[in-house]
């Protein structure tokens, strides 16, 4: 039975966290503090559901390999999606609208 | 005729793993990818916009933390249901010498309280759906509306179809428990592991719609 | 009929390959159709089509003139039909399904059932972007590239037909890229170790991998491109946007360029699953054709999960237009020249693979040493579009169209005839002609070069891609608009070819030369003898061994 405690463990773990992250987002952090924390949080919650609800801790390499590349490539989209669109050419004058309200030129 | 194809139920000994097994994983990379571009548009769409709305003035905190729990609830009582076929435990078989009709009982148990569980989920956010259309709030309203409704609205597929296999697995499935035991348990483990990323997503969707 | 109706639901990989291949082939027919009616028009612009004008009706052709917005619906499903109904779906449905297992020594697929189910979502896919052409309004007509704010707000129901359409194609592509991977890393036959898997395995490997992980970002935006034609929302409209001159009644605050970058995720990649299966098929017809293994095997291998791994960070690069920084559009420059030197790492091993070879000019040796210098002249023209700089007169222009045409149609296509005649005997147990082979050969050769490499020489003089009439009413493309005549003729006698090919099929299923289980001499294990339990006991190519009884010696025959 060993196995259904360490599966209760991570269950109690994982409702910690939870509230953990609730109480968090109810502290009025900055912005950037308050989305890199949830995150954290919600990637540790994950991270548990995956090693060991899923069974990942252990499992073989032609497994984790592809989940690698996949991590990899899920970042790497985000990541380069904001840059794109972040690093955009200004020029005097003109701002692009971007998703910003669109405003006349001045 | 499909018997024959070998690794379907016993692991290939180089490579450590079964068929289905090595497919769920591939399947679950291409979810994530899909999930990971639903995330990118709201990372760039939230990011872009100087009138993102206060979200949790919106969307109902306490209402999606009580999902969240009962999400990850129903994450352990199927990893409970795997475990209690005790398959994995042919090596070591300890001090628990219950009978196959008993660990199916306990199987259907856990199972039970599986679908249960993500009844109440799928309830809840059709609550929060019908609260939002009854104030005229829906997709159209502003990107964040849009972009809760449509991940939401997709995870909730997904739940709908982990919930129709699970379905399949407490019911007519389970003649495979006494045709095939081992073959049976790994079903549940692969039914289990898409229903835990499932709720993976949720643990991401969670803070990004409702406390961020 | 009823053979029909059951090939339908047989899960066999063999059946399921052929029904890929025949509904692929005729979806090329198709869109290759589509294509026929554009050319007319490039070249006789604002002139009735001859004898079929009429029949697309007055909406779309009154009196048989094709009106710009019927063109542009034949341009989105040229391209659309060709990349996902044809191409990919006959590189990799049809070959991959066919001979994957039988090169590897497997009973199957890993998941035959899921096989099926692939293929039904494919016809389903097929189906609704047939039926878009007769919804009200037609058919797509935003580019295969379904760019937003354009298609977010195209009327009628095509584009949502096209999203619909796509979304089906894209789940099929993922349930067999699970089903290929699966298969290959755990249906090897005993002794099969994976430097022994012949080349096209590998290229089908890492193929699917593009498929698994590059399409669900672009089934993603489907959902939120369909969510704002359906639901109203503006996942993709930016605020003030006004449609001719009325300000548009959404939320706003979309981001249109959200749309080309998920898209371009899926589409560079995708041009990767329409070459890598194509060099695959050419190695194994060059080895089996040069009596010698393949040169530089190994490094082939390497190179093609190193250009995998490249092309999921190059995709930008159709995006240098849009305003990005230089800091960025500098970044998938450099990603974009370095993804070159695997790809040129392949194509120079095949060309060694040449050297010292007994070269044996079959029909499908013919397509395959084609593939050579088209597929080179497709990957140089690629240079200047990579670079920031030097794409920015090139990029939309007919240079485009001829670059990426060069490595599609002389570069996969002729590869995928390769595969045809080579695996027709091994299908069917019969030969295909070979005068008509040759003719077929001959003809698309000198037609295909020509449609398409006049389309640098308008594209350099700043001729403008999609456009209705080729670009005659400007004024900077008056000296190289006439060179859309030539291209045209060009292009009817390249169908006038194809009925060589079709005719060869026909008739060689009927009646071709009944031959020997492997006709080729192949050494691959798709060729050996079926029924006996299969096992590798050496590697792919052993051509030529000193010592050896014949010149080559089967993967599969016991030492």
């Amino acid at each position: 039975m060993t196995d259904v405690r360490g599966y209760v463990a991570v269950f109690g773990g994982l409702m910690v966290l939870t509230l953990a992250t609730v109480t968090i987002a109810n502290l009025s952090l900055p912005t950037g503090v308050a989305v890199a924390l949830g995150l954290l949080v919600a990637s540790v919650k994950a991270a548990l559901v995956v090693m060991f609800f899923m069974h990942l801790k252990g499992e073989r390499p032609l497994v984790l390999w592809p989940l690698a590349l996949t991590a990899f490539l899920c970042l790497f989209l985000i990541i380069f999606v904001l840059w794109s669109e972040s690093d955009h050419v200004q020029t005097a004058g003109y701002r692009l609208p971007a998703t910003a309200e669109f405003l006349p030129t001045s | 005729m499909h018997g024959s194809i070998p690794y379907t139920a016993e692991v290939r000994p180089d490579t450590g793993l079964t068929n289905p097994k090595l497919g769920i994983w591939l399947f679950l990379a291409s979810e994530v990818m899909l999930f990971g571009a639903l995330f990118s548009a709201y990372a760039l769409l939230r990011s872009g916009d100087l009138a993102w709305p206060d979200q949790s003035t919106i969307v109902s905190v306490p209402l999606a933390t009580v999902n969240t729990l009962v999400l990850i609830s129903s994450s352990v009582t199927m990893v409970l249901a795997w475990a209690a076929l005790g398959s994995h435990r042919k090596a070591s078989p300890g001090p628990d010498a219950s009978t196959p009709t008993e660990r199916l009982g306990r199987y259907r148990l856990f199972m039970g309280l599986t679908l249960l569980l993500g009844c109440v989920f799928l309830g809840i956010k059709a609550l929060e759906y019908a609260d939002k259309f009854s104030h005229g709030l829906g997709p159209a309203t502003n990107n964040f509306l849009g972009l809760y409704f449509t991940m939401t609205g997709l995870h909730a597929l997904h739940v709908v179809g982990g919930l129709v296999v699970n379905l399949y697995l407490i019911g007519p499935g389970t003649r495979m428990w006494t045709s095939d035991p081992t073959r049976f348990a790994n079903r549940v483990e692969v039914a289990g592991i898409y229903w835990h990323f499932v709720d993976v997503v949720w643990i991401f969707l969670f803070p990004v719609m409702y406390l961020l | 009929m009823r053979l029909l109706l059951k090939s339908l639901v047989s899960t066999d990989h063999k059946v399921i390959g052929l029904m890929y291949a025949v509904t692929s082939l005729l979806f090329l027919l198709v869109g290759f159709s589509l294509v026929l009616v554009m050319r007319w028009q490039l070249a006789y612009p604002g002139e009735p089509l001859p004898w079929v004008g009429e029949l697309f009706g007055a909406a779309n052709a009154p009196g048989g003139i094709v009106l710009p917005e019927f063109y542009n619906q034949l341009g989105a499903m040229h391209g659309t039909i060709m990349v996902f109904l044809g191409v990919v779906p006959l590189a990799v449905g049809a070959f991959g399904n066919y001979i994957i297992p039988l090169q590897i020594g497997a009973p199957d697929m890993a998941f035959p059932r899921l096989n099926l189910a692939s293929y039904w979502f494919y016809l389903a896919g097929g189906i609704v972007m047939l039926a878009s052409f007769v919804a009200p309004g037609g058919a797509a007509n935003n580019g295969w590239t379904s760019y937003a704010p354009l298609a977010d707000l195209a009327p009628g129901m095509g584009q949502t037909m096209w999203l619909g359409g796509m979304g089906l194609i894209i789940f099929s592509s993922l349930l067999g890229a699970v089903n290929f991977i699966t298969t290959i890393i755990q249906l090897r036959a005993p002794g099969l170790t994976w430097f022994r898997l012949p080349f096209f395995v590998w290229a089908q490997f890492v193929t699917s991998f593009l498929l698994l992980l590059a399409f669900p970002p672009l089934q993603a935006a489907a959902i939120l491109q369909g969510m704002d034609r359906l639901a109203g929302t503006s996942f993709f409209l930016p605020s003030g946007l006004a449609v001719s001159g009325q300000a548009l009644s959404v939320a706003g605050g979309g981001n249109a360029l959200l749309w080309q970058h998920l898209f371009w995720f899926l589409g560079h990649p995708e041009v990767y699953v329409l070459i890598l299966p194509a060099m695959g098929i050419v190695a194994e017809v060059i080895a089996n054709n040069t009596r010698k293994p393949l040169f530089g095997y190994r490094l082939m291998v390497y190179s093609v999960f190193v250009l995998g791994f490249l092309s999921f960070i190059v995709w930008a690069h159709h995006m240098f237009l849009t305003g990005m920084g230089t800091t960025v559009s500098a970044f998938f420059q450099a990603t974009t020249m370095i993804i070159s030197i695997p790809s040129v790492v392949i194509l120079s091993s095949l060309i060694l693979s040449l050297y010292g070879g007994s070269i044996r000019f079959t029909t499908p040796m013919l397509f395959a040493l084609a593939f050579l210098p088209m597929f080179g002249i497709g990957g140089l023209t690629g240079l200047p579009l990579g670079l920031a700089t030097t794409d920015i007169p090139l990029h939309d222009t007919a240079y485009v169209v001829g670059h990426f045409h060069y490595l599609v149609a002389p570069g996969t296509i002729f590869a995928l005839f390769a595969g045809i005649y080579y695996w027709f005997p091994r299908v069917t147990g019969r030969m295909m002609n070979d005068v008509l082979g040759r003719i077929h050969f001959v003809g698309s050769f000198i037609c295909m070069n020509v449609i398409f490499m006049p389309m640098f020489i308008q594209g350099l003089a700043g001729v403008n891609r999609r456009l209705w009439d080729g670009g005659a009413q400007y004024a900077h493309a008056q000296g190289v608009v006439g060179l859309n005549i030539p291209m045209s003729h060009a292009a009817f006698a390249l169908a006038f070819f194809q009925l060589f090919f079709i005719a060869n099929l026909a008739l060689s299923v009927a009646r071709g030369r009944v031959t020997a289980r492997n006709p080729w001499q192949s050494t691959t294990l798709e060729w050996g003898d079926a029924q006996a339990p299969v096992r590798a006991y050496r590697d792919p190519y052993e051509y030529s061994v000193p010592g050896a009884p014949a010149d080559f010696t089967p993967q599969g025959e016991v030492a």
